[in-house]
């Protein structure tokens, strides 16, 4: 097994290797993908048509923005899928109360995640709602503010961290994120336009078409970064307790 | 043999050398999943696959002379065209490549590196964790179930005639 596991990977490998040269060069700026129509066209009009700086947020959640909803909603899936798989109700006899690990980590870590835990979430939300001029966005944000609830859950104890975030509050603000973005493009089409065509919301946001693309496109980040929050939570406190909660690590 | 060696290096390693780093980090996650018999380590295995595929992507979209693909701007030009959208006289200036008044936005697209590999590949990786979580959901599932996670002790167990 070990042998063919092998052989198989060396014969990928030595297919894969022996076309790398038809392969652009490293930083070839006329390689096909770097000088073709599309990424030419983002590079070139995001900035005009939508005042987003950044064009990474501006394709993941304009040009892009069914993409991304369905990204989102993969997430939510997990999320529900690890609490469908994990989750068990009822009593648990069979752990018993105040073991080690109840009470959090030392006096140490709990002090200075007491004294970091304010800035990691300000940062968080630094992230999100600049994320369209700066390196951030809905997922990176919303990644950052739910590992701030994994920090208070590993210092504290998971009492305390779903103190702050219940299982029922998780699954609402998981929802709710992908209610925003839906609903978004709802508007959208209430509006008069297609689906997630941000530029009909001119009428109901100030500064014209661009600066509602711009304004949406922090909206829908806000909706991702609720639900990917929500759901990074649910999957540590799900996954270190054995579906439990109770306890976690 | 110095000097073909030497040209196969030139040739096609050092002009390509993302490629070669993307197939070896895809043949040791290849060979993890294969034929390693811990579900947690095919787990790990898969994680390197997906760590190699999103290296690929981001590396074909890398340009020799350019920058993130976020358009910077310089101190209060940004002020300026949030507040006057018409009168853009005063805001192409600063930038060399803000060029004329009526088109301010003449960007020189090898300055950016291509935004669109990027974008896919955040959607590799918020698809890779989703699956992560889940596949390490269900594995714990199993291990409560088979009370092991190696893969043949698992096959043992479930086999008709076998053990348990």
């Amino acid at each position: 097994m070990k042998f063919f596991g092998l052989l198989s990977v060396i014969i990928v490998g030595f297919l894969l290797l022996s076309a790398t040269k038809d392969f652009p060069n490293w930083g070839d700026e006329d390689s096909p993908a770097n000088s073709g129509p599309v990424s030419s066209f983002y590079i070139e009009k995001t900035e005009e048509k939508t005042k987003v700086p950044n064009m990474v947020t501006a394709v993941l959640a304009d040009y892009r923005g069914y993409d991304t909803m369905f990204e989102t909603v993969v997430i939510f899936i997990a999320g529900i899928g690890i609490i469908a798989v994990l989750r068990t109700y009822g009593n648990n006899e069979s752990i018993p109360k105040n073991q080690v690990g109840d009470e959090g980590a030392g006096l140490l870590a709990r002090m200075t995640c007491s004294l970091i835990l304010p800035f990691i979430q300000l940062f968080a939300l630094y992230v999100v709602a600049h994320g369209h001029h700066s390196p951030g966005g809905g997922f990176q944000g919303g990644v950052m503010l739910g590992a701030s609830y994994i920090l208070l859950a590993l210092a504290y104890g998971l009492a305390r961290a779903k103190s702050c975030f219940s299982e029922k509050r998780t699954l609402v603000f998981a929802a709710l994120g992908i209610f925003i973005y839906v609903g978004w493009g709802v508007l959208c089409l209430v509006m008069g336009s297609e689906f997630l065509n941000y530029s009909a919301l001119d009428s109901i946001l100030p500064g014209g078409v661009e600066m509602a693309r711009s304004h949406s496109m922090l909206a829908v980040e806000i909706g991702v970064a609720l639900t990917v929050t929500a759901i990074m939570f649910s999957m540590f406190s799900n996954l270190s307790t054995k579906g439990r909660l109770d306890k976690g690590l | 043999m110095d000097i073909i060696i030497a040209s196969f290096l030139e040739d096609s390693i050092v002009p390509k050398f993302n490629y070669w780093i993307y197939v070896i980090l895809m043949m040791i996650g290849l060979y993890a999943m294969i034929t390693k018999n811990n579900l947690i380590k095919k787990l790990i295995g898969m994680a390197i696959f997906q760590t190699a595929i999103i290296l690929l992507y981001v590396s074909v979209g890398v340009k020799a002379d350019a920058n993130i693909p976020i358009i910077s701007h310089h101190g209060e030009k940004d002020h300026v065209e949030h507040a006057q959208n018409e009168n853009l006289d005063s805001a192409s200036e600063g930038s060399s490549h803000h060029g004329s008044k009526k088109e301010y936005h003449v960007i020189d697209k090898n300055k950016f590196a291509n935004p669109l590999p990027h974008v896919l590949m955040l959607t590799a990786i918020v698809v890779g964790v989703s699956t992560l979580g889940l596949a390490l959901a269900i594995s714990q599932k199993v291990h409560g179930s088979f009370g092991t996670l190696e893969e043949d002790e698992i096959l043992d167990q479930l086999r008709p005639g076998g053990h348990d």
